[in-house]
């Protein structure tokens, strides 16, 4: 993709620049706030003098790294000065396309600035909360392509969270049944398509509004899988029904070696492998090959794409279907990649969350698994706030992502480009 | 040789319309058929049948002798035929690359996009038939006269030989229309072949070779610019005689009834829609706003009957200050308004045409009395105007959406001219209606210019424009340009403006004696 050149961007209306300039100006003021609450907040909580130590070993992993000690107060003021930076090239210039890059630069900063505050004078298992981050990424991340999936093709699916929990109910009897992951792992994505097959033909064929039809969807798949659990896998003669085993953690061979990263990143079992190898082709898929390209303009213009011989429907089927696939190797994660068991409502509204990472990474895989790492972090950081020295409660700490979410979707930063067509059901005349 | 072209006996029915009816059609290599027919002809539907989008119920289609079976859009594809739709089939997030190989992708093994090597391939287009496209610009950063032309190049792109237009005209200024009409002509040369689709009867005259007119959908005659003239066409396409020059008398303007000074008005996206506007209109006259669609035109109209919040500056109506009135205040004061849009701001569709009549009359005496609608009174009235307003309906009952469009804009100037009005926004009064029921809307118009009634009135039309008002404003980005009197002023100088250029004083007086000479011969 080309960038547009002086005499576009010329031709451009006043209003959007207009809009541009202003956005530019939100975002910077935005990094400047942050510089500035570190400085106040942070920095003059701090006595000179007193260190922040962070461990770097996980613990459990098979590499072994120094901990991390430094001075908390130069830290702290280190950083506010790079925000402060940051915040004043982005008023005067823009970052232009590397905007959202920043901004991610700059919410790890922040962060990073947080936790030295919050450690100063103690100890905090930095390797340890990156660890839980990344698994818990996981089934937010491929929620969220699950959700990208149908949205690029023009169908709203709220269903992703009913979809995971069928699957994850399926593949543990499945897993159980047949003594092998494998033919769980199946399974569960087999019972995902068909799922997706369900809310493609109510709001394909039926064109039954797709936020009702996900709905349903949801309810369905609430009620009779606790329904199933309580009356059959939760007893006792059943037990050998909700015995479906794990996947084993794989180290890979060198790159888990490596200090700090290896155990963050290459010791896990292969739900955070297949993560991220997901993340890669579709990202690939969408924008680098035709499959892509046809997928999307359904999604933007379906009469555009049908007028050029591209069976809409046809299309639309085959992204939800797929998508329903994805939210199905999502959910078999909750059973077969994190408790080895079924419980009732076990996904616990991670695929709406899911949703929201789409929405927040803008429709695009990457963005959308830095959304699902930044909920994952926050995830992992109130689970271990009660450690911290922090005077807020561990909930307060769980609700950033989410006031995150509310101020992006309320447009602050600039409004995400949704597919302009999704939610509407196509009819030829 | 046999024609490129040939239709034979297409009929196409929906449910109680006979929208095709035997049509006959044939198109030579290498000719431009204007394809004229007023809207609801069933114009547009024959070449959707041509295009595969719609099925004919009887009917054959031949391509160079060659029966053909048009079951979707790629079948026409596949035989070189290809279509300029009315409203653009361009996805706005793409760049022109991605729009014109949509479909028919140039891809590297794995189904990988070679975007490079499609780019090339439309700059060559582009340079043989001087388009001047930039291939990596996005959709949503170039003009609509460039998007035509994407669209123009995605059909050069799949090698079609035969180009259907559909009233590529009508998002065009005078002189993108020109440009249009020359790219038209190279295409010719290059040996392709254009049905141009229209009911623009001057346009027709101009490029066309031979002319097919259909009406009711029957073909009603065919004929050539040479043996033709626009009041021959024009009576064809209605089917009786029509005096295409509204009858006017010259204007005898009073008092300023309405004034506008320096108005600003967001749009949606917070973008300055209407940028400092300043004008006025006299009692007994019409004020024409001129100007490509979307440069301000549906804002202002909305921020003068109060439907949006001007940010800055003054509506004054009869010398009180209607700024930030209710949509209501205004209406009580003398205000009418014909909307843009008569189907979503014009009508409860649902609703009986009698209830439409009175939506804003409902809560004065005699239609209520104290907090109870007198239905007897509506229903009366709701008889009264469809018959003194030629409303062709089989009841007075009957829910608004039942009606024609030009029925259903005469129950709205019914409903706004049984008042006592001061002063009428009219806003594309006569979009999408058949020549009747414009000649009717135009001749209501005038008379009431006539009874004193200062009327603005906005239309992307520059020909309805030209024939109705006094003097005419044309609009480009928000701003008035400038105010020209109607008398004088001509479509070159119109054009100019709309598409933003300020003739030098010494310009502006050449074309306007120009006018004047032609007034004098």
């Amino acid at each position: 993709m080309t960038t547009t050149t002086d005499a576009q961007i010329g031709q451009k209306s006043q209003g959007i620049l207009k809009l541009e300039r202003r956005r530019r100006i939100t975002m910077g003021v935005l990094f400047l706030a942050a510089a500035v609450f570190i400085w106040l907040v942070f920095a003059t909580d701090v006595e000179p003098g007193v260190e922040t130590r962070f461990m770097m070993n996980p613990g459990g992993g098979s590499a072994e790294a120094a901990d991390w000690v430094f001075q908390s107060l130069p830290y702290l003021n280190m950083i506010a000065g790079i925000l402060g930076l940051l915040g004043a090239f982005q008023i005067i210039r823009g970052f232009g396309k590397y905007t959202y890059g920043v901004l991610a630069l700059v919410a790890i900063l922040f962060i990073f600035g947080f936790l030295t505050w919050a450690t100063a004078g103690g100890q905090t298992n930095l390797a340890g909360l990156l660890r839980v981050m990344v698994v818990r990424a996981v089934p937010l991340t491929l929620g969220a392509m699950s959700g990208i999936l149908c949205e690029r093709g023009g169908i709203i699916n709220i269903a992703i969270e009913g979809m995971m929990l069928t699957s994850a109910f399926v593949s543990t009897v499945f897993a159980s049944l047949f003594n092998s992951l494998i033919v769980g792992l199946l399974a569960g994505i087999i019972a995902g398509g068909l799922m997706g097959l369900i809310h493609a033909w109510l709001s394909i064929k039926y064109k039954i509004n797709q936020i009702i039809s996900g709905t349903v969807i949801n309810i369905f798949a609430t009620g009779i899988t606790s329904y199933l659990s309580s009356k059959y896998i939760q007893k006792v003669e059943f037990q050998y029904l909700n015995e479906p085993g794990m996947f084993p953690q794989i180290n890979v061979p060198v790159l888990s070696k490596i200090p700090f990263i290896g155990p963050i990143l290459f010791s896990h079992n292969m739900y955070v492998f297949a993560m991220f190898f997901f993340v890669i082709l579709l990202t690939f898929m969408l924008f680098k090959t035709r499959w892509g390209l046809r997928l999307r303009s359904v999604g933007e213009h379906p009469k555009a794409a049908d007028t050029l011989g591209i069976n809409v429907h046809r299309t639309q089927y085959m992204a939800v279907i797929l998508g329903g696939m994805m939210a199905g190797f999502g959910g078999t994660y909750f059973s077969l990649g994190s408790s080895g068991r079924f419980d009732e409502v076990m996904t616990a509204g991670r695929g709406f969350i899911g949703l929201a990472a789409m929405i927040f990474g803008n429709w695009h895989p990457v963005g959308s698994m830095g959304a699902g790492l930044l909920f994952g972090f926050f995830d992992s950081l109130s689970a271990k706030a009660s450690l911290l020295q922090v005077p807020l409660p561990s909930e307060f700490i769980g609700m950033a992502p989410y006031l995150a979410t509310i101020i992006v979707l309320a447009g602050v930063i600039g409004r995400g480009h949704a597919p302009a067509a999704e939610g509407e059901p196509y009819e030829k005349e | 040789m046999a024609p490129v072209l040939e239709l034979r006996g297409i009929t196409k029915r929906f449910p109680g319309v006979l929208a095709n009816d035997h049509i006959d059609l044939t198109v030579e290599k290498g000719e431009i058929h204007a394809l004229l027919g007023e809207n609801g002809a069933g114009k547009t539907t024959l070449m959707n049948i041509l295009y595969g989008l719609y099925h004919p119920d009887e009917g054959e289609i031949f391509v160079n002798g060659q029966k053909l079976e048009v079951r979707s859009p790629i079948d026409a594809i596949k035989s070189g035929v290809g279509m300029v739709h009315q409203h653009f089939m361009l996805v706005p997030v793409f760049t022109v690359t991605e729009n014109v190989m949509l479909g028919e992708e140039y891809v590297k093994a794995g189904g990988i996009l070679d975007r490079t090597k499609a780019a090339n391939k439309i700059r060559e287009i582009s340079n043989i038939y001087k388009l001047d496209i930039n291939p990596d610009a996005y959709i949503s950063d170039i003009p609509v006269g460039m998007q035509q032309r994407v669209e123009i190049i995605k059909l050069l792109f799949r090698e079609a030989d035969i180009l259907i237009m559909d009233e590529p005209t009508a998002v065009l200024t005078p002189q993108e229309v020109e440009e249009l009409f020359k790219i038209m002509h190279t295409m010719i040369e290059q040996g392709k072949s254009i049905i141009f689709i229209t009911h623009k009867l001057g346009e027709v005259m101009e490029i066309a070779d031979r002319i097919t007119v259909i009406r009711g959908g029957k073909v009603v005659g065919s004929t050539t610019p040479a043996e033709s003239d626009l009041n021959n066409l024009a009576s064809m396409m209605v089917g009786r005689d029509v005096n295409l020059e509204v009858e006017k008398s010259e204007s005898v303007p009073g008092e300023v009834v309405f004034e506008v000074e320096n108005l600003k008005v967001l749009d949606p996206l917070g973008a300055l829609a209407v940028n400092d506007m300043s004008f006025k209109v006299h009692a007994g006259e019409v004020l024409g706003i001129a100007g490509v669609q979307g440069n301000g035109q549906t804002e202002l109209v909305r921020a003068i009957t109060g439907l949006l919040q001007a940010v800055d500056g003054d509506v004054r109506l009869c010398g009180q200050n209607i700024t930030h009135l209710s949509p209501r205040k205004i209406t009580e004061i003398g205000s009418a308004h014909i909307p843009e849009d008569r189907q979503k701001d014009g009508l409860v569709l649902g609703f009986p045409i009698t209830d439409n009549l009175v939506l804003n009359t409902y809560y004065l005496e005699p239609n209520s009395k104290s907090i109870w609608i007198d239905q007897k009174s509506i229903n009366e009235n709701g008889r009264k105007l469809v018959q003194s307003f030629d409303i062709r309906t089989p009841s007075p009952f009957v829910p608004a959406s039942n009606l024609s469009g030009g029925n259903q804009q005469k129950v709205i100037v019914a409903r706004e001219f049984s008042r006592p009005i001061k002063f009428l926004v009219a806003s594309q009064p006569t979009r999408g209606l058949d020549v009747g029921s414009i000649e009717y809307i135009h001749k209501r118009l005038i008379e009431k210019r006539d009874e004193g009634c200062a009327i603005l009135l906005v239309s992307t039309e520059l020909d309805e424009i030209m024939q109705l008002s006094d003097r005419i404003a044309v609009v480009y980005r928000g701003k008035v340009l400038d105010i020209l009197d109607a008398k004088y002023a001509t479509k070159e100088m119109i054009g100019l403006l709309m598409a933003g250029i300020i003739p030098s004083e010494e310009e502006k007086q050449k074309l306007l004696t120009k006018k004047k000479q032609i007034l004098m011969t």
